[in-house]
């Protein structure tokens, strides 16, 4: 294990470097896509409850390699030129925000409907209302579970070792057959993972166990 | 419009199915391989075994905190190093199975940790041993209680296991890429119908899996 890590310090720092960089945009635009299709779940009007579901159940349901291997199949053919990363990337964050919008969802649903009947009345708007009222409440409730999701989405970068993406597993596996030596390789790309998704996970119980 | 035609003929719609079964057959073996595993786990992580219940914990822990692809890898061109060498089902459905276990224990764990300890000691004021109690009386209620996890969990194995397309595993997007790789005007009719087929399954279990949190609650 010494030897690899050693020999090979530079292309598994790329390779952690690139993880939390997928990790990390995909979480910050699957939180914001994943609320607004909470948001349209909410919604009064009938077509936009329909369109929060359908995208909703869609991208739970199909695998993340689907879409991953979608993006970087066909969008480069008919569409732009993109590079692995970007594909991953993007499959990542479609995947993710579905999974987002759910959570996010039973949030909102979990604060009071008083809530927003007392802000309407007092002559906020609908968007008031659900902006500076029920949001920040629903948010305090998903934490935790959006902290899992986190967790979730480094693991789930991984797949942009399929669509050449320099993640820490396409970093492992260019490793494991330049030093022949799979074990160690692979073990040395698990202790990173653990690096990031270990204390977190310790920490979301903590946090769970908390505000429970 | 005929690309679609072409691509949807029956040869291979066929070798479609056929892969979709191999994606199944893998799931459903693992999942109840790792049932059966991550129940024990769970039990003995709950019931604090000095050390062990320690030592299970933490190698769960580490498990369900590395990607599955990983351990994927691990089992196909790892072990061969350490003098055994699994065929490409047996590695998929052994990396599987000891992802999906190490999950599992923690569903489980936590659904033995949401019966109310006064069933335990009812039941220990009735007579019965601790291991009875747990086995007849606790373990059940904490089953009922986790099984739409385990379904939810079931969803997610069946959309991993094409993952194992990375060592060539004959699963659905597998035999979906042969085809499209033998005529790329097949691509999109390929991924649209393997976003299907597994959008049926896996919508069908989540149904089915609200339903079961509606009757159990």
């Amino acid at each position: 294990m010494w030897y690899i890590l050693t020999h090979y310090w530079s292309e598994l720092v790329q390779g952690l470097g690139y993880t939390l960089l997928s990790s990390i945009i995909a979480l910050v635009f699957s939180t914001i896509i994943g609320t607004m299709f909470a948001i349209f779940e909410v919604l009064p009007n009938r077509a936009m409850r329909i369109i929060g579901r359908v995208y909703i159940e869609l991208f739970r349901n199909i695998p993340l390699l689907v879409i991953a291997m979608f993006f970087y199949v066909i969008i480069p053919m008919y569409v732009a030129k993109i590079d692995g990363f970007t594909a991953g990337t993007i499959g990542l964050t479609i995947y993710t925000s579905s999974f987002i919008a759910e959570t996010v969802r039973a949030g909102i649903l979990s604060v009071d409907t008083g809530q927003m009947e007392g802000a309407r009345s007092n002559g906020l708007t609908y968007w008031q209302a659900m902006r500076y009222i029920v949001l920040p409440q629903a948010f305090k409730i998903v934490i935790p579970p959006l902290g899992n999701q986190f967790i979730n989405l480094v693991k789930n970068s991984s797949v942009l070792a399929f669509v050449a993406g320099f993640d820490l597993m396409y970093q492992g596996n260019s490793i494991a057959s330049l030093s022949l030596d799979t074990i160690n390789s692979y073990m040395v790309v698990g202790v990173f993972y653990l690096i990031i998704t270990l204390p977190l996970s310790y920490y979301m119980r903590h946090l769970e166990k908390r505000l429970a | 419009m005929q690309n679609f035609i072409d691509a949807y003929s029956w040869v291979n719609i066929r070798f479609l199915l056929d892969g979709l079964w191999v994606t199944v057959e893998v799931s459903l073996i693992s999942i109840i391989a790792s049932f059966i595993i991550g129940s024990i786990l769970g039990v003995l992580r709950y019931v604090k075994i000095k050390y062990l219940s320690a030592v299970v914990g933490f190698v769960v822990d580490i498990v369900r905190n590395l990607p599955l692809i990983l351990i994927i890898f691990f089992t196909y061109f790892g072990l061969p190093h350490l003098g055994f060498k699994p065929g490409i089902l047996f590695a998929a459905m052994l990396a599987m199975t000891i992802f999906e276990s190490a999950m599992l224990a923690e569903i489980v764990r936590s659904g033995i940790l949401a019966v109310d300890y006064g069933q335990m000691e009812g039941a220990r004021a009735n007579g019965m041993t601790y291991v009875q109690a747990l086995w007849h009386i606790v373990f059940p209620q904490a089953i009922k209680k986790t099984i739409p996890t385990i379904v939810s969990q079931f969803i997610s194995l069946i959309k991993d296991t094409s993952l194992a397309t990375i060592i060539v595993l004959p699963e659905l997007l597998n035999h979906a890429q042969i085809i499209y790789g033998q005529n790329s005007a097949f691509i999109i009719p390929m991924f649209l119908m393997v976003a299907f087929m597994y959008f049926v399954i896996c919508y069908a279990l989540s149904v089915l899996s609200r339903i079961l949190d509606k009757k159990l609650a």
